[in-house]
């Protein structure tokens, strides 16, 4: 039975790190060498995790799926890093910093996470520059900033619509001289299977080379999970394609507990669905928001025939148009946060008012363009438009462009302590695959944030904690019992999944199951769509494991392999999802219970029974989760109703 | 050892440079060579006994083989590693957008090096070793009549088809070749760059015309 | 759209690669590229056939791992876009298409389209950084870097590393990569400390895999999917020189 012990330091909220870091234990650098820590995925949070322990004299061994470090999804991030430097002199701050992220995630995150999360941020500025990371700079060569939702502060650092792109560069460049250093070992295109656990600590991983079909064991004092989040179960979505669960998923499965997997984040920015083969979503930035009016037609058969071809939109009359976010928060408007952006533009469609494909909402410029000019508004977002006429075909200077919400980012993952520990003696888990810092819903540039501090200045300092006591333990050979067990169990299921034979492939099961996930677990759930997802996901999960086909053999590149491993492990994750979804009867974040709403359709937040965090363990293929209850206690934040109607 | 020599950019560097000195030889040798369309051909003949017989330039003359040699061995040390670093090309050929006379570089120096062979017999392994030029006086000193040899020649149809052909085949290595010494020796900037661009297409095309129009013009005028 | 399609098939990389020719049918013209593969895929699968293997990710053009050489053009006709952000209204219904993989010694393939881009990882452990550890840092603010070097270093910063200047080069040269990263670095005051070491050390790796030589054709600019100019390759010479001989 799994314990949580979130570990949260004593004394003042602002105390609590530096305290902990004084009073940790440390492993002395001779000892460092004799310590191996395995890490696997290289995204912002691996990246730099396994570059700073390499720095630090640990041997590591870094995993990646994709043919370079460089690749992971990180890499996508648009918009900036949020850091508490008041550059700007706007009156920032570490506690505000800290509030904004509380409130933003709907009051359901970890007090003394998410203060730890502010006191750092500024040394991710720091370093990244450092690193020679190019961030946009003033004309007096000091660092510019930008605003974003959710804040009253300028506080976000930016390189071009690049931010992810450069800051895993960053990451990825220190990693590669850490393993120039031969202090990090790197095995890219190979996926973690399976973790080994021995005497009832994370003592290492199964993994298969991706190229030759190999199954090997490494050995680790420590595994520290960071494979990102699991938004790619519902198929489409702002994700890359090879983004996975998988990790997460096996941890949870050896007894890591999973904690708030329904709160999933759903983007109100981006280029809607266009056909049944579309593979993927295409985020548009937020900072649309700013300048764009989001509409649909005021009237239904305006709307009809915007979808029958008949009219266009510059068709509809200033009178018939529906500024539908204006007219219902008008304190914000356009500028609401994400979850509540979301849930109107899905509210819209489904009374029928959507254009497109009837799952799209209009985003027009034609005030900002008569206001500000073409050239302002091109200087300001020319290169947004540009890659929206690249994929759309559509000119958005003279029709407005046509936005949808798509899923883009997991709140939810494995359940860590304040040291990043799982309830798994040794298996850490940082970034986007554990249940992080952001509650129900996340602010804008802060996933890089809490990546780059999980990964170069938290991980590094608790890790030690629990090494200290390792520093006898010498390295366990692969051959030991545990690890080809591990090793076997991996290679039954994957003879498993090569002998099924079925009929139907990897990717129309998940182009199934995704769908019915976004129906039944997605911006809306309700209690009778909750229950039928359970049962029609475990029904799914049998009808995978009986039906699906592989072609190719084991032992060689097989994309359909890997994916069919992904997928298998999707099912079961979107299950939990609908479970934990079904448990939480209120709507917070992320998470909106139709149910659980105001009169005037807001989410309505359950404070005395749900101020917890739910982690589920893992008891059984066939079993029911276990839910296990840390409580959320906020000592410095009064705890509030969010509301952006005035 | 480690000199910028072995590495590709000091080979590139080499060519480079080597090229840019080519570059200025073939203006002083077009300058000297249009003086044969002068009504007297003492002063072509005189300029051509200068430059065999001058001490400087008969250093300079090693130093031109120098560069030649150069230019020419490592463009050829060059391209084999090129080739290498592709042992299976492409099925469809290269469609990319780039400088077109770039793609033929090393064809064009095939031409340009086999016409090289033949004109050095036609006139300066003749005029140096062989002999059988015509001699001249002026002011009582013996000089080779080579304006005469060159007229000689020039009037026979198919040697100017042939110095036509591989001056062209000299043209569009220049096209290339100019500007390229510049960006391999790091000289591009957002404004120069163009103008040395334009400067290259000039002297190309001087260089070339200027060239070709000696073979024609004799052919039918002189 | 109904398309010919010849693409390059080959088990791994000791085998021996040939073209295959299928056809498909009813392509949508807003598709991309890869979801027309996706669709021939999944006839492929529906055929109980090994699918066409192609590397792809985020699908938005910014992880670098798509990459096919289409219609004798690394990401195919359309300029400035990956494989995956390249749409089949760039295609005329009937057409042939050719796909073949990246064609470089120093990216050998793995599987059909997939080839192993690992060399630029080594030319990055090779001094793609600046030698700096985790914390200790002075505050960012402590440096200030002028607006337009800092612009530079981020038009260089931009490489996605997808190795299509290398795809395209006639000579499989990967300067445009290089000099891309030791152009940015270079730019920067905290870059410069180590710029001479850095350059000799990347450039080294560099012929030391395998790579052409440049001759400045302006193939790698033209299809860089980012942009990236050919003033970093005259910027790395430079700092070669100044590395070397002075």
């Amino acid at each position: 039975m799994a314990k949580l012990e979130s570990k949260i330091p004593e004394g003042p909220i602002a105390e609590k790190w530096t305290r902990y870091k004084a009073h940790q234990k440390l492993v002395n650098p001779a000892n460092k060498r004799k310590l191996d820590i395995i890490v696997v995925g290289t995204g912002l949070a691996g990246a730099s995790a396994s570059a700073s322990l390499g720095e630090m004299g640990f041997k590591v061994k870094t995993f990646c799926i994709q043919d370079s470090p460089r690749r992971a999804h990180s890499i996508a991030a648009q918009g900036g890093i949020n850091a508490a430097k008041n550059y700007q002199n706007d009156g920032d701050s570490v506690y505000r910093l800290f509030y904004d992220t509380i409130k933003g995630g709907d009051y359901r995150a970890r007090e003394a996470n998410v203060h730890r999360l502010a006191e750092v941020s500024n040394l991710i500025i720091d370093q990244c520059v450092a690193q020679g990371v190019p961030f946009a700079r003033e004309y007096g060569g000091l660092l510019d900033n930008r605003s974003f939702g959710g804040a009253q502060v300028s506080r976000t650092f930016y390189a071009r619509g690049q931010t992810g792109q450069q800051l895993l560069l960053g990451a990825y460049s220190a990693l590669m001289r850490q393993v120039e250093k031969k202090s990090v070992t790197l095995y890219t295109r190979t996926e973690m299977l399976d973790v080994v656990i021995v005497d009832g600590k994370a003592r290492g991983i199964v993994t298969r080379n991706l190229v030759t079909g190999e199954i090997d064991c490494h050995f680790g004092h420590a595994v520290v999970i960071a494979s990102g989040g699991y938004g790619n179960a519902f198929f489409l979505s702002t994700n890359a394609m090879g983004s996975n669960g998988s990790a997460a998923w096996q941890v949870y499965k050896k007894g890591a507990c999973f904690a708030n997997p329904s709160y999933v984040q759903i983007h109100p920015t981006c280029i809607p669905v266009h056909g049944d083969f579309q593979s993927k979503l295409t985020l548009m930035s937020e900072s649309l928001r700013n300048d764009g009016r989001i509409w649909v037609p005021a009237k239904k058969e305006d709307a009809e025939a915007i979808r029958a071809g008949k009219l266009k939109p510059t068709d509809i009359a200033e009178a018939d148009r529906d500024y539908y976010l204006e007219r219902r928060y008008p304190a914000f408007g356009n500028l609401v946060p994400r979850d509540v952006a979301s849930r109107a533009a899905k509210e819209r469609c489904d009374a029928g008012y959507g254009v497109g494909t009837g799952l799209a909402v209009y985003l027009d410029f034609s005030d900002a363009i008569n206001r500000l000019g073409k050239e302002v508004v091109e200087q300001r977002y020319g290169n947004l438009f540009q890659m929206y006429e690249k994929i759309v075909d559509d000119n958005p200077y003279e029709t407005p462009m046509m936005i949808y919400p798509a899923i883009h980012y997991t709140m939810g993952g494995i359940w860590v302590d304040y040291e990043l520990q799982t309830t798994i003696p040794g298996l850490f888990a940082i970034g986007e695959a554990n249940f992080s810092d952001h509650g129900a819903n996340r602010l804008g540039a802060s996933a890089l944030m809490q990546g780059l501090a999980d990964g170069y200045f938290v991980l590094p300092y608790t890790i030690q904690n629990y090494l200290s006591d390792d520093i006898l333990t010498p390295r366990m050979s692969p051959e030991a019992p545990e690890f080809q067990e591990a090793k076997k169990a991996a290679q039954a299921r994957i003879d498993k999944l090569m002998s099924i034979n079925g009929q139907v492939s990897v990717d129309s099961f998940h182009r199934r199951f995704g769908l019915k996930l976004w129906d039944l677990v997605g911006m809306a759930r309700n209690k009778e769509g909750l229950k039928q997802a359970v049962a029609d996901f475990q029904q799914m999960k049998k009808e995978f494991w009986t039906q699906v086909r592989i072609p190719g053999d084991k032992n060689s590149f097989n994309p359909e392999l890997e994916k069919a491993g992904r997928v298998a492990d999707f099912i079961e994750i979107g299950e939990l999802m609908a479970r934990d979804a079904l448990n939480r009867e209120e709507s917070c974040g992320g998470h909106f219970r139709e149910e659980f709403q105001t009169d005037e359709g807001e989410a309505l937040r359950n404070d005395t029974d749900f101020m917890y965090a739910a982690a589920w363990e893992y008891k059984g293929f066939d079993e029911d989760p276990v839910l296990h209850k840390e409580a959320l206690v906020y000592e410095n934040i009064k705890v509030q109703t969010r509301n952006y109607k005035k | 050892m480690n000199t910028i020599f072995n590495s590709s950019v000091g080979r590139k560097l080499i060519m480079s440079l080597a090229g840019l000195f080519l570059i200025s030889f073939l203006l002083v040798h077009l300058g000297i060579n249009l003086l044969v369309f002068l009504e007297s051909k003492e002063p072509f003949n005189k300029a051509a006994h200068f430059m065999g017989t001058n001490p400087v330039i008969k250093i300079m003359e090693l130093t031109l083989f120098g560069g030649f040699l150069l230019h020419i061995i490592y463009g050829m040390i060059v391209s084999l590693q090129n080739k290498l670093a592709r042992p299976i090309g492409y099925a469809k050929s290269n469609n990319s957008q780039q400088s077109f006379f770039s793609k033929y570089m090393f064809h064009t120096a095939v031409v340009i090096g086999i016409f090289l062979v033949l004109h050095l017999i036609d006139f300066y392994v003749k005029a140096k070793f062989i002999g059988g030029v015509p001699e001249v006086v002026y002011n009582g000193e013996n000089y080779h009549d080579l304006a005469t040899l060159v007229i000689a020649r020039f009037k026979i149809g198919w040697v100017v088809w042939v110095y036509v052909a591989a001056l062209l085949g000299l043209g569009f290595h220049l096209h290339h070749g100019f500007q390229s010494a510049f960006q391999t020796l790091g000289l591009n900037h957002p404004v120069y760059t163009p103008i040395i661009k334009g400067l290259g297409i000039l002297y190309t095309i001087l260089v070339t015309l200027g060239f070709m129009s000696i073979p024609v013009l004799v052919y039918f005028i002189k | 759209m109904d398309l010919t399609l010849k693409i390059w098939r080959q088990e791994n990389r000791q085998a021996k690669g040939r073209f295959e020719t299928y056809l498909v049918t009813n392509i949508s013209p807003d598709s991309s590229f890869l979801e027309m593969l996706d669709i021939l895929n999944q006839q492929l699968v529906d055929k109980f056939e090994m699918p066409v293997c192609f590397d792809h990710d985020c699908r938005e053009g910014i992880c670098g791992m798509c990459g096919l050489y289409i219609n004798g053009r690394p990401h195919g006709p359309d300029t400035g876009v990956t494989t995956c952000q390249l749409h089949m209204r760039k295609f005329k219904d009937g057409d042939t298409i050719t796909v073949e993989p990246w064609r470089a010694k120093p990216f050998p393939i793995i599987r059909d389209l997939v080839v192993d881009r690992s060399a630029f990882d080594k030319i990055i452990e090779a001094g793609g950084y600046v030698s700096v550890n985790t914390g200790g840092v002075p505050d960012a603010n402590a440096l200030p870097i002028s607006k337009k070097d800092a612009d530079i270093a981020m038009d260089a910063a931009a490489c996605i590393g997808c190795g299509a200047c290398v795809a395209s080069c006639k000579n499989a040269s990967a300067m445009l990569f290089v000099s891309a990263k030791v152009s940015q670095l270079s730019m920067l005051p905290q870059g410069k400390i180590e710029a001479k070491e850095r350059v000799k050390k990347m450039v080294a790796k560099m012929d030391e895999l395998g790579f052409g030589n440049c001759t400045n054709t302006g193939a790698c600019e033209a299809e860089c999917p980012k942009e990236i100019s050919l003033s970093h390759i005259a910027r790395m010479n430079r700092e070669l020189y100044a590395a070397k001989i002075l």
